[in-house]
């Protein structure tokens, strides 16, 4: 038990992870959520195979662990390719940014969906009545609306995807976890990192919560 | 002079049931039409047919000189001319009442904004809710936003107005307040029809009462005729049931 001397040793090994925890993080969610959107917008249109190529997508993300998924885009895909006569590797960090915008994409297209649907449909009926488009009247009177709605199941993906974020270890990528586990392997102290491993995903999140909390507060109706 | 509306043998199904089982009806320029009739009669299908809130069936309408059943008719510049009020409000809850009021003019870029503003403020003089520009609907009682809601249709300076049962939903005290803002429309010659419960209204505003039941239109007369003596037994008995 040497939480005290482990922290001291492994903390600026976990910040450095914590940055790349959040960097992967980060720009995996800002692509979801443009994803996500197309994506919702695809099942909200007329066209059956937009609705389809929604499903489907939605449907193979939702149905498969995203630790095979990571895997998959890391070591699977690249065969694929050289089956192909393409030479392509990623690196772990692209692997890991590309699982996580796909499968953060596809729960914030359900979200998304969701939310526009909880809009009363009077709102579209009175926007359409006013001589205003279906696209027109979607961006200014239903989507502002929507995304009050759905503002805390958005900012719980945010969360899991944060937390999924150190599954992306297993293919290489630094994040903490990946900082820990070598960390651990030299110094067989497991009980004390794993500790300030779990600490650290568990202040950033209280942080998240907090700043959320906030911003529901401000915009909520 | 050719009528301002004129709806021609419209049907409405949805799915297998007939809603709307021939209408047919003109109706003149700056003229009042009331709609009355038990739930389910097809009042409100007909009202929202007129705009195309609801897709026809078949039959025709014209509005204006213009076949707005015409699958190739600009829907979007029609209904600029033809302001609706609905039962619910449905005013939108994240902006305040001006907001509300200016959505549509400066989405559509129809004037200067200054000048959207302007006329914004005006409407909330005129419907008596000055002093509630910058409130959100949600503190304003149904009353008040059913005025608003009027107000941001007006915006659009409609040559029609629609009103689906615009007080039902309001408690009775706030009832008048709605109805003495749809008289001072009527009183400047707006074309309107209203769709209503509200007897009272219809006696005194209307030019034309129209009796709907079972998705057809069993009988028109003026006020003071449909309500001193009705023809149709369905309409006696209906209106017995409400005077």
């Amino acid at each position: 038990m040497n939480l005290g001397k482990v922290f001291g040793e492994v903390s600026p090994l976990l910040f450095q992870g914590l940055w790349i925890t959040l960097e992967v993080t980060v720009l995996s969610l800002l692509m979801a959520f443009i994803l996500g959107l197309c994506s919702c917008f695809m099942a909200l249109s007329k066209r059956a195979v937009l609705r389809g190529l929604s499903k489907v997508y939605v449907g193979i993300i939702r149905g498969t662990p995203l630790l095979v998924q990571v895997i998959y885009i890391q070591y699977a895909i690249p065969q694929l390719l050289q089956y192909a006569g393409f030479d392509v590797r990623f690196t772990p960090f692209f692997a890991g940014f590309v699982t996580l915008t796909l499968n953060a994409g596809a729960y914030l297209s359900e979200i998304f969906r969701g939310a526009i649907n909880a809009v009363n449909p009077g709102q579209m009926e009175a926007a359409r009545s006013l001589g205003l488009s279906h696209a027109q009247a979607m961006k200014i009177v239903v989507l502002p609306q929507a995304l009050r709605i759905c503002l805390p199941s958005l900012v719980n993906q945010f969360i899991i995807t944060l937390k999924d974020s150190s599954l992306i270890s297993v293919i290489g990528l630094a994040d903490i976890m990946y900082q820990a586990k070598i960390y651990v392997g030299r110094s067989m102290e497991s009980f004390a990192t794993y500790t300030w491993v779990a600490l650290f995903y568990f202040v950033i999140i209280a942080i998240l919560s907090h700043i959320s909390k906030t911003v529901e507060k401000k915009v909520m109706i | 002079m050719t009528a301002q509306i004129i709806v021609n043998n419209l049907h409405k199904y949805f799915g297998k049931l007939e809603v709307l089982k021939g209408i047919s009806l003109e109706i003149q320029r700056g003229q009042v039409v009331c709609v009355i009739g038990p739930s389910g009669s097809g009042k409100s299908t007909f009202l929202r047919c007129i705009n195309r809130l609801e897709e026809p069936t078949h039959g025709d309408i014209t509005v204006d000189d213009i076949l707005i059943t015409d699958p190739k008719v600009d829907l979007n510049k029609v209904r600029r001319n033809i302001g609706m009020v609905f039962q619910q409000f449905n005013l939108f809850p994240h902006l305040t009442a001006k907001q509300n009021i200016m959505l549509a003019p400066l989405e559509l870029k129809l004037k200067p904004k200054r000048e959207i503003e302007q006329k914004a403020l005006e409407l909330l003089e005129r419907v008596g809710l000055s002093e509630k520009a910058d409130v959100r609907p949600r503190q304003l009682s149904g009353g008040q936003q059913q005025r608003v809601a009027i107000a941001r249709a007006l915006a659009m300076e409609p040559d029609i107005m629609l009103f689906d049962e615009p007080t039902s939903a309001l408690d009775p005290e706030m009832v008048g307040e709605v109805l003495a803002v749809m008289k001072e429309l009527a009183s400047i010659g707006m074309t309107m029809v209203v769709v209503t419960h509200e007897m009272g209204f219809a006696r005194d505003v209307a030019d034309r009462v129209l009796f709907m039941d079972g998705g057809i239109i069993m009988e028109e007369a003026p006020p003071a005729e449909m309500f001193s003596n009705p023809k149709n037994p369905r309409t006696i008995e209906f209106l017995n049931k409400v005077l």
